[in-house]
């Protein structure tokens, strides 16, 4: 079986050492990194702060273009050239679902902007797909009429679950997607996106400091420090014996927390 | 597709019917619309309504006095002026002229503005520097003295007041939707409008437009007060629509050599021009608010 997405060292300098007049001096540095992930499978990304996670998932989805290295999906370069193959297979998640919604517009105009873009679907048979999807993710059709302001955290999570899952995409990349919700909405939308990756066998790339959460979605970890990946395994391995210091240093603290709440 | 009907009555209203649903709410600013409503019937009937033509000067019929007046008629409702012209006509037809020209300039003003200002926020770097530091120092002198000075250059005339009025208008128009666009554009869902594919044009008009109808009104609110002041101003000083033809502003000049024996002719036109910028700025108040409390609840 080929490897749905497969990263092959990936790498993006940003040496500004040439101070403007406001600006202060930049120096950021990721990779080489080189990771793959099959169709179905969970993979997980860990690390701490400014560690490059984030800017690893724009370099994905296509924000950023890498100084060297390349994306391949499904065997095939993902480049500028063929950015609406990119659009239509890799779709993003953001951190804050609340900002990455337009404020203006309903739903309905939300979800419906990538179908306009991307397909060539008729504005009655766009329609029958929003409405589908909204019930994919637990909302109801009528929610397309809403706006923004109009929906709870959790359900703005859900549509921006939605947005990303509307082009039937094989690849969702998301960034943080739990960070802002509270515990029960967070393990319903946990438990609704891991049905869905199982119905839709989609790969997913995940990102978050909740090693919780990572450890009940993941098949796969990297573990990220400093914009370099120092260790990469299966989930179950990796949580019985991290191998590096900063590793073991997580897993402790976690399971520290998790002792902490069981006594 | 079937659904169930969780309720028996659905009603989801569009934007356009949440911000009048909000609109109604604010009493006074209703008031300001049927005002406004009336000025633009007026405007737009006024051949029919006007009971004279505005430049017909009857000799015999000189300085008569408002209706109200012991010593007016019904056949000249609001009086008539120094050249026996019917006063009500020359208001309906200045109303035409000042208001009517105002919006038409206001419109051009945004739609020059808006568009520029849309590119200046989109590009980076040193154009869009150039365009907004130029411009700003425009804004610093009023719309007014930049009008007078367009004028000084081309002459005098309604038809170069209009242009001096439009190019004095445009500036702010394209610093405010520069720096809206410049402060969305950072936001995430302009990232995943690109994300979707979406080209800069796209990105304004879908994206980014429909939210800037706050601001929007808020500018063409303000801009059109000014630019009824400013063509009444001009017209006042002799600098825009000259005498025969029926502009408040220029009405206000005529009616001052008499302003001692017949001030219905100075008074008349001032308040026309009075309840204009009222309604203009409780309509723009009201729907401002009802854009942002639409978003808000």
């Amino acid at each position: 079986m080929t490897d749905l997405l497969s990263v092959e060292n990936l790498a993006f300098y940003n040496r500004n050492r040439k101070q403007g007049w406001f600006k202060a001096p930049t120096d950021f540095e990721l990779g080489p990194v080189s990771f793959t992930l099959k169709a179905g499978e969970t993979l997980a990304i860990v690390g701490g702060n400014s560690s490059g996670k984030s800017f690893l998932a724009k370099l994905l989805v296509g924000l950023e273009s890498p100084q060297s290295g390349q994306i391949l999906l499904n065997g095939e370069p993902l480049t500028k050239a063929n950015q609406r193959q990119r659009c239509l297979n890799v779709r993003m998640i953001f951190q804050n679902s609340n900002e990455s919604l337009n404020p203006g517009i309903t739903l309905g105009s939300i979800l419906d902007e990538p179908l306009r873009l991307n397909t060539d679907l008729s504005p009655a048979q766009r329609l029958v797909k929003i409405e589908q999807t909204l019930v994919q993710v637990g909302l109801m059709p009528e929610h397309q009429f809403f706006y923004r302001h109009m929906l709870s955290d959790g359900q703005r999570q859900r549509v921006a679950l939605a947005r990303a899952l509307i082009l039937n995409p094989q690849v969702l990349v998301a960034d943080e997607p739990f960070a802002a919700l509270d515990p029960s909405v967070r393990s319903q939308i946990v438990n609704l996106l891991m049905k869905i990756q199982r119905e839709l066998g989609l790969g997913f790339i995940f990102i978050s400091h909740n090693l919780g959460i990572v450890r009940h979605v993941s098949d796969k970890i990297i573990v990220m420090r400093r914009g370099q990946i120092i260790e990469t395994g299966k989930t179950e391995v990796i949580f019985t014996w991290p191998k590096e210091e900063y590793t073991q240093k997580l897993v402790h603290s976690h399971q520290a927390l998790i002792n902490r709440q069981n006594t | 597709m079937s659904r169930f009907n969780l309720y028996q009555e659905e009603f989801h209203p569009s934007p356009l019917q949440h911000t009048w649903l909000e609109f109604r709410e604010n009493h006074i600013a209703v008031v300001g619309l049927l005002c406004f409503l009336f000025f633009v019937i007026v405007i737009v009937l006024c051949p029919i309504l006007a009971p004279y033509n505005p430049l017909t000067q009857n000799i015999d019929a000189i300085l008569i006095p408002p209706a109200w007046d012991d010593n007016g008629g019904i056949m000249n409702l609001f009086g008539t002026d120094a050249l026996g012209r019917d006063l009500l006509s020359r208001v309906m037809y200045g109303c035409r002229m000042t208001f009517g020209i105002s919006i038409l300039l206001v419109l051009v003003a945004m739609i020059i503005g808006v568009t520029l200002g849309a590119i200046a926020g989109m590009s980076k770097g040193v154009r869009s520097s150039v365009v907004n530091h130029t411009l700003d120092s425009v804004m610093a002198i009023p719309t007014l003295l930049i009008a007078i000075i367009i004028i000084a250059i081309v002459g005098t005339g309604l038809v170069n007041s209009m242009w001096a009025i439009v190019l004095a208008l445009t500036p702010q128009f394209i610093h405010h939707t520069r720096d809206f666009v410049k402060q969305e554009r950072k936001k995430e869902y302009v990232m995943a409008a690109k994300l979707d594919g979406a080209t800069p044009l796209q990105i304004v008009t879908r994206s980014i437009l429909p939210n800037m109808g706050e601001i929007l009104v808020v500018q063409g609110t303000l801009a059109l007060s000014i630019a009824i002041l400013d063509i009444s101003a001009l017209g006042f000083l002799n600098l825009g629509a000259q005498p025969p033809s029926p502009e408040l502003g220029t009405m206000l000049s005529e009616g001052i050599e008499v302003a001692y024996i017949a001030p219905w002719s100075i008074a008349l036109p001032g308040f026309a021009i009075f309840l204009m910028m009222i309604s203009i700025n409780l309509v723009g108040d009201g729907l401002r608010s009802a854009l942002r409390n639409r978003l808000l609840h």
